[in-house]
């Protein structure tokens, strides 16, 4: 028996497949770098219960196969937060259902070496085989900086590669590097002398005394813990989690230590630092003066500037981009073009996805029988799906333009230059990149998010992403101001009124958002205003493989989304909508409707006529059905609360029936007025059906307060269950996305209240 | 270090608060205040006493402002600045990038 399992293991680690891990400073063109090695192989995820990016590509290096993980960029390896001391677990192999790191590749920026090798003295120090990889060199180069890279390997102990990702040179030696670090993993390889220890001999002096001194003291306490395997010493943090615990007063690696010791290492802690300061001086100030005397002595007599530092292009484009008047007029313009193009590039695709959708439509209409599978498939399948993949187009250039935004060093600039404002409301600039993306959709722009490192004004952020106009509220304004909206020309004819209502209403979200961020700041999330430190990066022409592999993953995504939860919405509705009446002469009407329609002969008045009466016939039934379906209750149910909206029972059931993703909405109303499930917002059928619509006494239902208050509705509810979801997977707690969607229906609901009651005033 | 100190104002300096310098302006970096993770963010990002700083704009709103240290450009806003203390210098003669 423990012959075959030992084979097994010896089988399980030579098929194992290998980790190497890309850690760096922002900036660094680790993504670049990272595509480079592991092409569109790519998976993202989070690691469990945390809010780091899990990005894993596959790739083959020499006879490996090789799992290339990228960790989120840092500037340091000292743990603040649960997130990043995640960061550590999987280099250093402790995470849960994580494998062991066999390489680590530390990539910096060759034109900011000695800032650079900051993370690199601390990587060095989880002990695991490192490879330094001397990322933009071909920039460092252009600048007249030399680096001999064989001085610097030998100072550091470590393989040394100079590569520059966006060229695609050094590639292959990057490669060639991880894999002999492969070859000689386990024995002690080329580099066996130990490496340098950057703080001082006192330091490490210290660290060894507290660890003995919590391994006694657990040796004595760990008695009553009954399991023998899992004993208290284990417990104990292992090195470089206890130089942490000295470095980082209340970091994560202390609080650990406390929720796993028990406070009582609290007292060992605080003498060891009393110790340590006594010695050398406070610690914080200690490691850093350390880490840069270690990177300066390392760096000795390798680097030189062979000529004069031409003017760096970066310099003269922060004047225009960041001057008081041209860096303003920029950004607006940025900004205007930006959306314009997302509007105007995007209409052929849109239209060639309706087309497409139709035919599918047709397609199924001409196979399969009236009856209740082609109603689920035409009715709830191809118009629920249909209707949400027809902004495929608009998501993908968004995307495509914030990564480049992103990548060429822009998006930093922006944060800067809007900063002061968002700090009014409460917020910060690096607010600006997640608010923005979530114009097209909150869901990335929530997971955006992830770059403010402040807790508060991250989740004040994430509160109010789901406020900007997404572009699934794009089809229910563009519906409604198409049917209701009159095309009058204002201001001498320059501007119609149907554009300036799509805009305020996309200006509605951004003006509620404001008091909403400001009052959280205020209450729930009350702290010091959060520290604003970031780096404005050198500009660079985008890499064309990471803007590709951003926008492919982001589309990819949405598909996922429309085949998964708007599929699975659609056929719940649907269902509502179908369920319980008796559809039997429903399907008989339709199937003589077609027998007609295909029939051969002249088209005489009696075959119109017949035709005419039994297309009336199928809508009254239809009609009634929907009526008495589930769907058709509980809007009667709801009606009493949405008539001081303005709103009859069909607005009613749309609204309720779009909460799963607001979309969902165009097909509703659709299906409601008996129309069938293909109908989209160029519909003529579905504008007139809306117009004609009246209530029991002969009103029309559609007024124009009544249409802007359904806007207002839309643009201010929490409709949508992918947002909610990310909520709660990025704040990892329910009470978050509880509040979000309660606020949020509130306000729409007193948003859209008051729209109504103060527009019958006036029209 | 040593070239950065004999260039000093007439040597006997003032410290102040990196925010005090005018735009364009260089200083050498004393201390930072505090020992909390703001002040490690700034030491990790390369405010590390001795390395030369430029003040070299502030956004158009008048924050936050950009700096040079170490080579890079970082923008840190006026409280964060507040806890850089410095001397003022001359412009360094050695360029601070690595």
């Amino acid at each position: 028996m423990a012959h075959s399992a030992e084979l097994t293991r010896s089988a399980a680690t030579s098929k194992r497949t290998l980790r190497v891990a890309l850690v760096g400073n922002p900036n660094t063109g680790k993504s670049t770098l990272f595509n480079a090695l592991a092409g569109m192989n790519v998976r993202t995820g989070n690691y469990p219960g945390v809010t780091i990016e899990k990005k894993i590509g596959r790739c083959n290096i020499g006879t490996y196969d090789i799992d290339l993980v990228d960790l989120p960029g840092t500037y340091s390896m000292a743990p603040r937060s649960p997130d990043e001391l995640v960061a550590i677990e999987v280099l250093t192999g402790d995470a849960k259902n994580e494998p062991d790191v066999d390489v680590i590749v530390c990539v910096v920026n060759a034109t900011l070496l000695q800032r650079n090798l900051f993370l690199f003295s601390q990587i060095v120090e989880l002990g695991k085989p490192t490879i330094l990889a001397l990322n933009m060199s071909d920039a460092a180069e252009a600048r007249g900086i030399a680096i001999d890279t064989d001085q610097l390997s030998k100072n550091l102990g470590v393989r040394v590669v100079a590569t520059s990702a966006s060229k695609r040179s050094g590639i292959a030696d990057l490669k060639e590097a991880i894999q002999s670090e492969l070859d000689h993993r386990g024995d002690k390889g080329a580099f066996a002398e130990p490496r340098k220890r950057p703080l001082p001999d006192e330091f490490y002096l210290v660290c060894d005394e507290l660890r003995k001194e919590l391994i006694e003291r657990a040796c004595t306490t760990g008695q009553h813990s009954g399991d023998p395997s899992k004993s208290d010493q284990d417990l104990v943090p292992d090195q470089y989690l206890i130089e942490r615990m000295l470095l980082d007063r209340g970091g994560e690696a202390e609080r650990r230590s406390v929720r796993r010791l028990g406070a009582a290492v609290l007292p060992a802690i605080s003498a060891a630092r009393e110790k340590l300061a006594a010695m050398l001086g406070d610690s914080t100030e200690l490691e850093c003066s350390a880490r840069y005397a270690w990177a300066a002595a390392h760096l000795d007599g390798v680097v030189s500037q062979t000529r004069a530092k031409p003017h760096s292009a970066t310099d003269w484009l922060d004047a225009i981009l960041t001057h008081r008047v041209a860096g303003m007029v920029c950004f607006f313009a940025i900004m205007l073009v930006i959306f314009q193009c997302i509007y105007s590039f995007s209409s052929m695709p849109m239209d060639l996805i309706d087309g497409a959708t139709g035919a599918v439509a047709d397609l199924v209409t001409s196979f399969v029988a009236p009856g209740m599978l082609r109603s689920l498939l035409v009715d709830g399948v191809i118009a629920g799906v249909g209707g949400v993949l027809i902004f495929l187009p608009q998501i993908v250039l968004l995307f495509f333009f914030l990564a480049i935004l992103e990548d060429c060093g822009y998006m930093s600039r922006a944060a800067f230059l809007v900063d002061r404002v968002m700090v009014t409301f409460g917020l910060s600039g690096k607010s600006f990149l997640p608010l923005m993306s979530s114009f097209a959709c909150a869901v990335p722009g929530i997971m955006a998010t992830r770059v403010i490192e402040n807790r508060r004004d991250r989740f004040a952020t994430i509160m109010v992403a789901p406020l900007m106009s997404c572009s699934a509220r794009l089809p229910v304004y563009l519906l409604l101001i198409a049917a209701f909206v009159p095309a009058t020309s204002v201001w001498g004819g320059w501007i119609s009124t149907q554009p300036l209502v799509l805009m305020a209403m996309y200006f509605v979200g951004v003006v509620v958002a404001i008091p909403i961020a400001w009052l959280l700041k205020k209450t729930l999330l009350r702290g010091e205003v959060a520290p604003f430190v970031l780096e404005l990066p050198d500009y660079k022409v985008p890499s064309v493989r990471v803007v590709f592999s951003r926008v492919w993953e982001a589309g990819r995504e949405f598909v996922v989304r429309a085949g998964t939860l708007i599929f699975s919405a659609s056929i719940l509705i649907w269902f509502a909508g179908f369920w319980p009446g008796d559809h039997s002469r429903q399907f008989e009407v339709q199937r003589e409707i077609e027998a007609i329609v295909v029939s051969d002969g002249p088209d005489s008045t009696q075959k119109t006529e017949k035709l005419e009466s039994l297309e009336d016939e199928h809508r009254r039934l239809s009609s009634s059905l929907l009526k008495n379906s589930a769907l058709g209750m509980i809007g009667r149910g709801i009606e009493p609360i949405v008539e001081p909206l303005g709103w009859d029972w069909r607005i009613g059931v749309g609204a309720v029936a779009s909460f799963p993703a607001r979309e969902v909405i165009i097909a509703t109303l659709g299906t409601i007025y008996s129309l069938g499930g293909e109908v989209d917002e160029q519909d003529d059928g579905l504008i007139a059906a809306m117009r004609a619509s009246t209530w029991p006494d002969g009103r029309p239902v559609f007024t124009i307060p009544v249409a802007l208050s359904i806007m207002v509705f839309f643009a201010l509810c929490a409709q949508c269950v992918s947002t909610l979801f990310v909520i709660k997977r990025e704040t990892n707690s329910w009470f978050w996305p509880v509040l979000s969607f309660s606020y949020m229906t509130a306000l729409a609901y007193a948003g859209a209240f008051m729209t109504y009651q103060v527009g019958t005033r006036f029209f | 270090m040593l070239l950065l100190r004999l260039i000093l104002n007439n040597g006997d300096s003032v410290v102040t608060t990196l925010d005090q310098l005018l735009p364009g302006q260089f200083g050498q970096i004393v201390r930072i205040d505090g020992f909390d993770s703001i002040a490690s963010r700034l030491r990790e990002m390369g405010f590390i006493p001795g390395q030369s700083v430029q003040f070299v704009r502030t956004a158009p709103l008048g924050d936050p402002m950009k700096c040079s240290v170490q080579g890079s450009r970082i923008a840190v806003r006026s409280g964060e600045a507040r806890r850089v203390y410095i001397e003022p210098i001359l412009k360094p003669s050695v360029e601070p990038r690595s």
